[in-house]
């Protein structure tokens, strides 16, 4: 491996590692936010692409990258890429077990056909583990969270809805 | 500002991203107004995602106009006239029936749109067109379930959202006439072809409706003209109320 690949790797890490600001114990890399670090006629262009359309964390996670390429002194950019659309099928394993331990239940996989009548899986409890739960509500307090209770516990979690 | 729209593609685009920011605004304009706390998170949520529909569209626009405009200046220069959403968007929220109604034929309407959309030939309008599609699909379900519930559910909640389907279908006909825009973007392989969403679109409103014991207005009057930049009333008082702070500080940065 030469030295720029090298270097590129480092960085690569380093940014890999910057928080979602909504979900702070998941790194852009967890998410699969974060999808290539490349050199590009000698600077360093970071894509990244949106969990939503309207996510207002992006700009903040650009500006996070930013700091990581000034802090190297690294002469770089932060591109948007919309395609191919951000799934949440792309959330590492460790991010799985992150949200759990958070207390937020991870997401199932992301349902094909009819949209009508997706019928979700039971979402386990992230405190009692208990698949005796129930949705409050599709929309929770990011756009990429749905709100259920437990009926086991009584407790009320987030769940980190498949898409 | 005067807007010269330079080629059927800018046109298409600022076409789909009014149709979000004028929802967006009725949207925003409910939070914390809703009958319930999960609706109003719920509203916030489907109101932003409109808007970062609206954005991206705008910024695409902005970038092959190749005038200096920027998104913003797109969303907040332009005057009535220059505004070619839907006449549906910009229809109030008489009461939650009315709000949900809208949303739902919007919805209906969005998932076979953007699904033609994401063969577009320009890149980033498919990528755009991909992401949005998603959230389309979920914004479905939701209104969807709305209509079913409110529809089928007690004789006041029945009559209200038939009173708003009486009042809001006849501005369907916006969302899903095509013009010589799109018969042009078409044409030059720029889209596939947009003949199926209305297939899709009927085929949606009749399940759901069946199931919510809701029917259609019998007659078939439709008012055009949004796309042309010809609104309704409403949209009279809903633009500078959007516009006003932008206005008022010119070239004010966050």
């Amino acid at each position: 491996m030469n030295e720029v690949a090298l270097d590129l790797e480092r960085l690569r890490q380093e940014i890999g590692e910057v928080p979602d600001p909504e979900v702070p114990v998941l790194t852009i890399a967890d998410l699969g936010v974060l999808r290539s670090v490349e050199e590009v006629a000698g600077r360093v262009v970071v894509t990244i692409t949106p969990t939503y359309s309207g996510c207002p964390a992006m700009s903040h996670i650009a500006e996070r990258i930013a700091a990581v390429l000034d802090m190297h002194a690294v002469e770089g950019e932060v591109r948007t890429v919309f395609s191919p659309a951000w799934t949440t099928d792309w959330m590492s394993d460790d991010g799985r077990r992150k949200l759990t331990e958070y207390g937020i239940a991870p997401p199932h996989r992301a349902p094909a056909g009819d949209v009508l009548v997706a019928i979700r899986p039971p979402v386990h409890c992230p405190r009692c583990g208990s698949a005796d739960t129930r949705l409050v509500s599709e929309f929770g307090s990011t756009a990429c969270k749905a709100h259920y209770s437990c009926r086991s516990c009584s407790e009320p979690f987030d769940y980190f809805k498949e898409l | 500002m005067t807007t010269t729209t330079t080629t059927p593609l800018i046109t298409f685009l600022l076409r789909t991203a009014d149709d979000n920011l004028v929802l967006a605004q009725r949207l925003g304009a409910l939070l914390a107004r809703m009958p319930e706390l999960e609706e109003d998170i719920a509203v916030a949520n489907v109101c932003l995602d409109h808007l970062g529909q609206a954005r991206s569209l705008y910024a695409h626009a902005a970038m092959l106009e190749g005038l200096g405009r920027s998104e913003d200046d797109l969303a907040m220069l332009r005057d009535e006239r220059q505004f070619l959403n839907a006449t549906l968007v910009e229809q109030p929220d008489v009461d939650f029936a009315h709000t949900i109604v809208r949303q739902f034929f919007v919805d209906a309407y969005q998932v076979p749109f953007y699904d033609v959309l994401c063969g577009a030939s320009d890149p980033v309008l498919a990528g755009i067109a991909e992401k949005a599609m998603k959230e389309a699909r979920y914004h479905l379900r939701r209104s969807a379930t709305w209509v079913v519930r409110l529809g089928d559910g007690t004789e006041e909640s029945h009559d209200r959202t038939q009173a708003a389907v009486d009042l809001l279908w006849r501005y369907t006909g916006d969302l899903l006439a095509l013009d010589e825009i799109e018969e042009t973007l078409v044409a030059d392989g720029v889209l596939p072809s947009l003949d199926g969403v209305r297939g899709v679109f009927d085929a949606t409103v009749a399940s759901v409706f069946a199931e919510a014991t809701l029917t259609l207005p019998t007659d078939p009057y439709q008012r055009l003209g949004g796309r042309a930049g010809v609104h309704t009333e409403q949209f009279g008082h809903l633009l500078p109320e959007m516009q006003r702070l932008y206005r008022s500080h010119p070239g004010a940065r966050w």
